[in-house]
């Protein structure tokens, strides 16, 4: 009903837009709809607007893991020692979703092997290290004309760029813009929110580079086919806001300046800001006619077609503890280090750092981690920026966690399930709905760390489902094992069944053949004593002499008939004693049956 | 490893709790104007009674004292039991209230967060039932009662229970506005005969009205605060008023008006303090609306028709039991899910 409805009324406003398109007279609506919950937590991006985007010296060595997308690892394509050019492909897409890996520099490949990347897990990964040869010599540039070029070649090639997602999603930008022409996506969103605080990137990227971002803006229209295209950007960036407005200014593009709500900047949160629609919580925003991209991925599928550079470098805000927070274009592969020193360093009492935002960032594993295509902001945290948590209270049920939750869950009952091993009703009660924004623990009294629960019991939901699966296939193996045996045994009882018969007429044979015997035996008698008679009737002829030529025909024809039936008799006999034999096999055989069974069922009880 | 969020903002449970038992002190400080001192010594009982036996019990249950203690839960607890009782009762009354809501209705439940019941409620409910004598027995508001007892008299009457010499009970005892309806009521007396005896104010009980005033001021500052939401306060008081409104214009003769249900016994105390406890209540906006006023209607019916003269505490604690099944029924639609 309401999914129908909100068709409808995207229908509608495709409709109304379009009208207001061909008469060119009447502005846009402006209206912008409300999220539920949301905190405000404070902005601390001033630090880092200060300078302008930066860019860094080559760094001694650039280490780019294969796997800094949602995807596939891409299959590596060059050997080590290889020298390499600028914009060379390193490792190619491998499978629908994968992203290539580029050479950001010239240099020579030193290593392909295992090694710390910046992942929450903490664990190495694979990786190519480029000894930058300081000469930054480009490959062969190919452009192409994205304006006129076929759709579907213009999309296609994509897969060679290594553009990924860069608000932090990392997902292949190939794999969002595939099926255009086809694709029913009549509105592109543009996420310039960055409601996260300390991020600036997608801020500094506005205010230098809004031309170009509007260009990419017109790309990623062209590509996916959208009528209406909305940029959403929170009021927390006067300057930014000007200059995009300013770019924007004879294009179908409309800005909307949403208030500034973390987190506003999440694609599904946007787009019912700035369009009032809610995407469906089991389907993707494409199915509703929408597509969503940040300000940064369009601007680099431009600078591809436009000038044929590969995903090679990304704006990074290096922030929080360091003496001059600024944003940087930096390579991909760029060890942290590298970037940290560009800042004057990072503070004595710097204890880590983090990557992301301070509301869902994670800890880096180490100094020693690149750059890479998700690293919007490097946070220098040290304990009197970052608090240290203070022990968990008990949960009151205040449920200022659920006034907090943009997705209106109800974060103290998910708390409850995750604790209590109760995923069934977490599931219930949506958890997989959650979008781990922070929230809920921002506003949390007795300072539960609620995300880490939910966490815990997705990952738990989703190793139970596996091994649910797992058991699922074993249990289906076992099911069609048993159904084998018991044909088995089936055909083999068919096959006892068959010859019990065949026994049963043998035996019935046996009782025919016993009478037969009887016969026989009289038979026998009757002919010994016929012998008899014959023998007395020669000792009574005495004279007669000892031929047969004497005896008579009849006598003669009975002897033979005898003689037929005697030898008829020892086959019959015979075959009676085979007959028995075959039998007792088959008793045999039988008790061999039972036996069997009768173990296989003590061993089962057993 | 992800630890995110890194910041947080929010008051701690301390700090809320703190806050509850500032917003009671406007009511505290006009009880003691009006009764007497004697509140503060029962108010000092208790809160020593609650620290105790919360103590107590966190160690038998191997649980951190420091952090429990001080929280104020167990002040909260101790602090409204002691406000709900007669001023003058017995010490050993208001232990035994506050050790039971303590000891059985919290801790062995699970201590803080885990009772589903509000423990002063249960400590009231006991009381009531075992000592009915003693809990209905109020003393009369200095401004209108026989004698006045000072301050050290009723530290007398409270730990010895003698009274001065040649005062008696009955000079200092008085019914409660909402008591002296029902009794008169029972006797065939009009409302407006009633409603002219002197221990009625302006719109509740005299001097009473002005308490509940001040618990009204301390709930707006807990409302200001955001240490409460509208739902509660406003469906509670809403349904007895409007209950109480349909009664009155049906029948004036027989049913109070509304502004005496609103402003006495402890409507006032219950829409802001009480039935706001968190941890016993539903946490869904629509089903604090339901819990509210069914605790209205509840409460209600029983000072009109039930035995007692007020019901809160039997309300409270009926709704404490429907909590789980209103918060399963009242779950709001998530974001992308259809009603």
């Amino acid at each position: 009903m309401e999914v129908s409805s909100h068709t409808n009324q995207a229908g509608n406003e495709t409709i109304m837009n379009a009208i207001i398109d061909i008469s060119g007279l009447v502005k846009k609506s402006k209206a912008i709809f409300n999220l539920h919950g949301g905190v405000h937590p404070p902005g601390n991006k001033a630090q880092s607007t200060q300078l302008p985007i930066g860019e860094l010296p080559l760094p001694e060595k650039l280490v780019l893991p294969l796997r800094q997308h949602i995807g596939n690892i891409p299959k590596i394509t060059v050997s080590i020692n290889q020298h390499v050019l600028k914009g060379q492909l390193l490792a190619e897409a491998e499978g629908t979703v994968s992203a290539a890996i580029h050479a950001p520099t010239s240099g020579t490949i030193i290593a392909i092997e295992d090694a710390v990347i910046p992942h929450p897990s903490g664990l190495p990964d694979q990786c190519i290290t480029i000894k930058p040869d300081g000469k930054d010599t480009w490959i062969e540039r190919k452009t192409q004309d994205w304006r006129k070029g076929n759709l579907n070649d213009l999309v296609a090639s994509i897969r060679l760029s290594g553009i990924v997602g860069l608000g932090g999603a990392t997902f292949p930008t190939q794999i969002k813009l595939r099926g255009n022409g086809k694709s029913e996506v009549h509105t592109l969103v543009i996420n310039a929110a960055e409601c996260e605080p300390y991020i600036t990137c997608d801020d500094m990227l506005m205010r230098e580079r809004s031309e170009q971002l509007v260009l990419g803006i017109q790309v990623a229209q062209r590509l996916i086919g959208a009528q209406n295209v909305v940029v959403g950007v929170e009021d927390n960036k006067p300057e930014a806001i000007a200059a995009i407005q300013t770019a924007t200014a004879n294009t179908n593009i409309e800005v909307k300046v949403i208030p500034t709500l973390y987190p506003s900047g999440d694609a599904r949160r946007l787009v019912h800001l700035v369009l009032g629609q809610e995407v469906p919580h089991d389907k993707r925003s494409t199915q509703v006619g929408i597509q969503v991209f940040n300000v940064a991925t369009v601007l680099a599928l431009y600078r591809y077609f436009e000038f044929g550079e590969p995903s090679l470098s990304r704006i990074v805000s290096m922030t929080g503890n360091v003496n001059r927070p600024q944003n940087f274009e930096v390579l991909f592969g760029t060890p942290l280090m590298h970037l940290v020193k560009a800042v004057g360093d990072a503070k004595d009492d710097t204890s880590h750092y983090i990557m992301g935002g301070p509301m869902m960032g994670f800890d880096l594993p180490s100094e020693e981690v690149p750059i890479t295509k998700a690293a919007n902001c490097i946070i220098a945290a040290s304990p009197t920026l970052f608090e240290p948590a203070t022990p968990a209270m008990p949960c009151i049920r205040c449920a200022r966690c659920a006034d907090a939750c943009p997705v209106s869950l109800q974060p103290q009952e998910l708390y409850w399930f995750a604790k209590a091993d109760n995923f069934e009703k977490a599931q219930d009660y949506k958890l997989f709905d959650c979008i781990e924004c922070g929230a809920c623990s921002y506003v949390c009294p007795s300072a539960i760390p609620l995300v880490q629960y939910y966490r815990y019991a997705k990952s738990e939901v989703i190793a139970l489902d596996k091994a649910q699966e797992a058991a699922d296939i074993a249990r289906e193996r076992n099911d069609f094992r048993l159904a084998r045996l018991e044909r088995e045994k089936q055909e083999r009882a068919a096959k006892h069944a068959a010859r019990a018969q065949g026994a049963k007429a043998a035996q019935a044979a046996k009782a025919a053949g016993s009478q037969e015997g009887q016969t026989v035996t009289d038979k026998q008698a009757a002919i010994t004593a016929a012998i008899e008679r014959a023998k007395a009737q020669k000792a009574a002829d005495g004279a007669v002499p000892k031929n047969t030529t004497a005896t008579s025909t009849a006598t003669k024809a009975e002897i033979k008939t005898i003689d037929t039936r005697r030898a008829a008799a020892t086959k019959d006999a015979n075959k009676l004693t085979a007959d028995t034999d075959k039998q007792a096999k088959i008793q045999a055989a039988i008790a061999r049956a039972k036996a069997q069974k009768a173990a296989a069922l003590k061993a089962k009880k057993g | 490893m992800n630890r995110s969020p890194y910041i947080s903002n929010a008051p701690s449970v301390s700090n809320i709790m703190f806050k509850v038992l500032l917003a009671l002190i406007p009511g505290i400080v006009v009880y003691a104007w009006l009764f007497g001192g004697g509140i503060l010594i029962t108010l000092v009982i208790a809160t020593a009674t609650a620290l105790l036996t919360e103590a107590l019990m966190l160690r038998l249950r191997r649980r951190p004292v420091q952090p429990f203690l001080t929280d104020y839960s167990a002040i909260i607890t101790a602090w409204l039991l002691a406000l709900a009782i007669p001023p003058l009762a017995p010490w050993w009354l208001i232990v035994i209230g506050v050790a039971f809501a303590i000891i059985i209705a919290k801790q062995l439940y699970g201590g803080l967060g885990y009772n589903p019941f509000n423990p002063a409620m249960i400590g009231y409910a006991v009381l009531l039932i075992s000592f009915p004598l003693l809990m209905t027995k109020w003393p009369a508001a200095l401004s209108i009662a026989q004698t006045k007892l000072s301050f050290i008299e009723q530290f007398n009457f409270i730990f010895s229970h003698t009274l001065p010499a040649g005062v008696t009970m009955d000079a200092v005892t008085s019914a409660t506005p909402l008591d002296y309806l029902k009794t008169q009521l029972k006797l065939n007396q009009s409302m407006d005969s009633i409603q002219a005896a002197s221990l009625f104010g302006v719109v509740g009980g005299k001097g009473t009205e002005y308490i509940t005033l001040a618990y009204l001021a301390g709930g707006l500052f807990l409302w200001q605060q955001k240490i409460i939401t509208w739902h509660l306060p406003v469906a509670f008081l809403g349904t007895i008023a409007a209950i109480a409104s349909l009664f009155w214009l049906v029948d004036s003769s027989q049913f109070s008006s509304p502004l005496i249900h609103l402003f006495s016994g402890a409507s006032l105390l219950a829409a802001f303090f009480i039935i706001t406890d968190p941890v016993s209540g539903p946490t869904t906006p629509k089903g604090k609306l339901y819990f509210a006023a069914g605790i209205g209607v509840i409460t209600y019916l029983i000072r009109v028709y039930g035995g007692y003269p007020d019901g809160v505490a039997f309300a409270v604690i009926f709704m404490n039991i429907c909590v789980p099944l209103i918060d399963t029924y009242t779950q709001p639609r998530v974001f992308g899910h259809k009603e």
